[in-house]
């Protein structure tokens, strides 16, 4: 029997944080390490999956099949393919950064770094699940969490309006598709939860159409679609730097990702007919965030629009139901996970030395933390899209397939790309060069050397997959592929 | 299914009620015998004792595959009854424990007596299969729970408390009685599978049997506290000591769904099942959306849980009203994991009240500062209420809203998510202040736990998440329980 790696990865990250809880309150430097050391073998495990994904041959790899409940056919079946393999990477990735990030939180750090990894098992479980019922049971785990990092950790001023406000749609839109989920399941009476079975269940078209919106609608919540997408800036703000990080990179593709496995997976006449609906929201999405995050004063809330900006690029990706579409969809969730992570760990890099986020106030940090000024334009270029870099990589075949499929909303679409070319210029020109003001000329010192660590990894991730799409693009488009046999060749 | 006559193994049938009563005649004996200061060790010796009585009872009286009716058709001895009796004793012993160092409780023999005597009732109530039987099981149980309720003297909202629940818990059971005597009176019959059997023929008019079982309903949803007869639920929980209050929301709510079920399915399916469905679907509704929107405004922890205590028979009666193998399985998983996770909550509240001497919501800031375990296990507990995973609420949450779905009640399922929800948030309410707000008054102070309580909670939480993630077991006895029940379905 091969090494359980999959499940390594998804329990190490609760066991650790279990142990954690164990350690004495005031024994802060342990607690710390034991986190690291936690982050760097979940990070080095799904870099290894992620390396050792035989990309000629595809499909399902790194299978684990265990039964959980024979009565109800629940299974834990966990399994990587190139849609997910890369999310996983990015996990580690961000779990990793966010230690190091949150290396000077000092109020409760053992109860912050246990409550962050019981959040990582949970988007771990997710991005690998092949089974329904697992994947509801790590959705929620990945959920609550966040309420008490949010609250207990996060920016005073709004923590708690913001965390209740999070949990509860989050909430409700995972028992509506659990709803949805469990319809599927008794629709197809072959008494399973796993997903390749429901696959290949031959649902009805009129039951595809009619579950298909409660599904897909009650996962991409947490992917920040248009309407329900109001959650999602309150929560990043409020959020402390590495659950912002956390929630931004990684849990809104778990919402992403969570729609596209289950609802067009499993569903995919529901997709077809519903398509030009989830096009029409994510085109909302897309322009709409960009414009309100141009019009933002405070740098946190920017950078929350422009992931529901970017967050909207994925949904125009799956909506296309194309080859381009859908590859480029997945790249951009990575993508947009890594550069997210970035930003909001540059924001609080720069919040716990000036205490204020108002973008007026701020100026010429270039001076005081190069290093942090270099990371963020990396991460606008990204941001924008510019060749080069994992940005274009992954937003050129989005509209690419948009263009086949709606020419019109390619072109909408993609005044974005101008609308955050024009606020990530302003942040750089207004927070990194200019005057800085007199208030901060003493007090403000470099970043540590673990920050620098942090950026120098998400900056350099970010250039390689500009640089060498191959790294990442035909794994994601083999992956791409099983998702379109499923379409049936659409 | 005939009557057997006498037999020496009828006896292991009983096995439990026989040693709950000598274990009755130990703590009364010692009661008498030991000096007031060693009498908080009785609750050692119950709570021993009960966990000796679940190992001897699961070794040698295990009911067979084939239910038995015994001692001349009064109990029935199948796997239903066994493990609702496994659950009460489970219940009492966990009690006991959080009783021991509760003021005017721990040190009192007469307390033990009637909880164990109580249990007794329930233990009955869970194998009973005759109207007689049926009725005094029920009268067993509610007597000592009465005078438990009040059994802080001084205490103004204790008698109350007592006072209330026996005049509210008289009438009720009133009610069920003449409900009772109305079905003798048109079938002449008291046990309940011969007068299952004659409804099944035909024998019996159906609508004066349906009238009877609404009277009957009566006394049941007074036990399991559901609209409209939730209302002494929140009174009595304020008042009660909260070790009782905890059996109470627990062991006796258990038992209520435990008669309620064997009546339905034995009696009442599938004949007159069109006949309840619909009454306990509104019920239903109506137990989860009133308990969980007046949950929401509550300052007392323990008017708080008292609320959601109802609204979670109101998850419940969807199990029921969806009646099949998987909704009564689910129906029986999620009162095991109600049992252990309830319980947890009020012997934290307990544990709380003991040192600080409040049950206001607002005293409970600062608390994961003064003592992170208790916390954690607060944590574990609510988060369990409110149908999280990994612990067991959610796990029975699923399964009770899959029978509804399986069945075609997705507007029950629908809005029992949606109830679920405003049950998250006030759950959340209260870990809010547990975790974030500060006191400033109270950050040092050393919060202290006894021994016994500690126990209990290491138990129930460990319960909670074996329960939530290895749920194979508990599925597989939940089923077994459901066949029993089910099985002239």
């Amino acid at each position: 029997m091969q090494f359980p790696v999959l499940s390594v990865i998804v329990l190490s990250p609760i066991i650790a944080g279990l142990l954690i809880l164990l350690i004495p309150a005031n024994r802060k430097t342990e607690i710390r390490m034991a986190a690291l050391a936690a982050a760097t073998l979940a990070m080095l495990l799904s870099a290894w999956v992620y390396f050792s994904y035989d990309v000629q041959q595809g499909g399902y790899q790194f299978i684990e099949h265990y039964t959980w409940l024979r009565q109800m056919g629940i299974s834990y079946i966990v399994a990587v393919d190139g849609m997910n393999a890369p999310l996983v990477l990015l996990t580690g990735v961000v779990m990793f950064t966010g230690v190091l990030i949150s290396w000077g939180l000092d109020d409760r750090p053992r109860e912050f770094f246990a409550f962050l990894f019981i959040l990582a098992s949970g988007v771990f479980g997710v991005f690998v699940a092949q089974d329904l019922f697992m994947l509801f049971f790590f959705y929620e785990i990945a959920v609550f969490p966040m309420y008490l990092l949010i609250s207990i950790w996060g920016w005073v001023q709004t923590r708690e309006y913001a965390a209740m406000k999070l949990t509860l749609y989050l909430f409700i839109g995972s028992v509506v598709a659990l709803i949805g989920g469990l319809a599927m399941y008794f629709e197809a009476g072959m008494v399973s939860f796993s997903m390749w079975d429901l696959a290949r269940a031959g649902f009805s078209t009129e039951f595809q159409i009619f579950w298909f919106p409660f599904v897909f609608l009650g996962f991409a919540v947490l992917g920040g679609i248009f309407p329900f997408h109001n959650w999602s800036p309150d929560g990043h703000v409020a959020a402390p730097t590495a659950v912002s990080m956390f929630h931004a990179g990684v849990l809104m593709k778990l919402g992403a990702f969570a729609a596209l496995r289950v609802g067009i997976m499993l569903l995919p006449e529901g997709a077809q007919f519903w398509k030009i609906g989830i096009m029409a929201l994510a085109l909302v999405n897309v322009v709409y965030g960009a414009f309100i995050a141009m019009v933002q004063t405070d740098f946190k809330y920017v950078i929350g629009f422009s992931s529901v900006s970017h967050m909207g690029l994925v949904m125009l990706g799956f909506s296309t139901l194309t080859p381009e579409g859908l590859t480029g969809a997945g790249l951009q969730m990575f993508s947009h996970g890594v550069m997210t992570a970035l930003f909001f760990a540059v924001v609080g890099m720069v919040y716990d030395r000036a205490h204020t986020r108002e973008i007026n106030a701020l100026g010429g940090f270039s001076k005081k933390m190069p290093w942090v000024a270099v990371a963020f334009i990396v991460g606008g270029l990204v941001s924008m899209g510019m060749p080069g870099l994992s940005g274009f990589v992954a937003e050129f075949p989005i509209f690419m397939g948009v263009w086949r499929v709606r020419p019109l909303v390619a072109i909408v679409a993609a005044i974005s790309i101008v609308i955050t070319a024009s606020y990530i210029i302003r942040i750089i020109g207004r927070v990194f060069f200019g005057k800085m003001p007199e208030e901060f000329e003493h007090h403000i010192g470099d970043v540590t050397a673990l920050d620098k660590l942090a950026l120098v990894l998400l900056c350099a991730i970010m250039i390689t997959i500009g640089v060498y799409p191959a790294i990442m693009a035909p794994m994601v488009s083999s992956g791409v592929e099983s998702i379109l046999r499923l379409l049936g060749g659409a | 299914m005939t009557i057997e006559s006498f037999e020496p193994t009828m006896l292991l049938a009983i096995l439990p009620e026989i040693l709950l009563l000598v274990l009755i005649g130990f703590v009364l004996a010692l009661d008498a015998v030991w000096k007031p200061e060693q009498r908080r060790a009785l609750g050692w010796l119950t709570a021993g004792g009960l966990a000796l009585i679940m190992v001897l009872a699961l070794a040698v009286s295990r009911p067979s595959e084939d239910p038995r009716l015994v001692w001349g058709g009064m109990l029935r001895h199948d796997w239903f009854g066994f493990a609702f009796k496994m659950l009460f004793l489970f219940g009492a012993a966990i009690t006991a424990l959080f009783a021991m160092d509760a003021e005017e409780l721990g040190k009192r023999g007469e307390f033990y007596v009637l909880m164990l005597v109580s249990t007794l009732g329930m233990n009955l109530m869970a194998s009973a299969s005759d109207l007689i039987m049926l009725y005094l099981a029920i009268e067993t149980t509610s007597i000592p729970l009465y005078v438990l309720s009040g059994f802080m003297r001084h205490d103004d909202h204790s008698t109350e408390a007592g006072f209330k629940y026996m005049l509210f818990g008289a009438a009720a059971s009133a009610v069920m009685l003449y409900g009772l005597t109305l079905l003798y009176g048109f079938a002449g019959d008291t046990s309940f599978y011969s007068l299952g059997l004659a409804m099944h023929n035909a024998e019996l008019p159906l609508l004066p049997i349906v009238g009877s079982l609404v009277l009957i309903l009566v006394g049941f949803a007074f036990k399991i506290s559901a609209v409209p007869l939730h209302f002494w639920a929140p009174d009595v929980y304020e008042g009660a000591p909260t070790p009782v209050a905890g059996f109470l929301s627990t062991a006796s709510k258990a038992a209520g769904f435990a008669v309620l079920l064997r009546v339905l399915l034995s009696i009442f399916t599938p004949v007159a099942l069109p006949s309840w469905t619909g009454l306990l679907a509104v019920v239903a509704v109506m137990t989860m959306t009133l308990g969980n929107a007046l949950a929401l405004f509550q300052k007392n922890i323990k008017r708080l849980l008292a609320y959601s205590s109802i609204a979670h028979a109101g998850y419940i009666l969807i199990g029921i009203v969806a009646i099949s193998r998987l909704a009564v399985t689910g129906v029986v998983f999620y009162l095991i994991a109600y049992l252990i996770t309830n319980l947890a909550a009020f012997g934290i509240v307990a544990t709380f009240w003991r040192v600080v001497g409040s049950d206001q919501i607002a005293d409970y800031a600062g608390m994961s500062r003064r003592k992170p375990w208790l916390a954690m296990a607060m944590l574990v507990a609510f988060l369990s209420l409110a149908g999280m995973p990994p612990l067991a609420g959610f796990v029975a949450k699923v399964f009770v809203f899959a029978a509804a779905v399986q069945a075609d009640y997705i507007w029950l399922a629908v809005v029992g998510v949606l109830n679920s929800i405003v049950g998250l948030y006030y759950y959340l309410t209260v870990l809010k202040v547990v975790y974030l707000y500060r006191s400033e008054e109270t950050e040092g102070l050393p919060l202290p736990i006894s021994r016994p309580s500690a126990i209990a909670l290491t138990v129930l939480t460990l319960g909670i998440l074996l329960v939530g993630t290895l749920f194979g077991p508990w599925f597989s006895l939940a089923e077994q329980v459901a066949k029993a029940v089910l099985r002239n379905y």
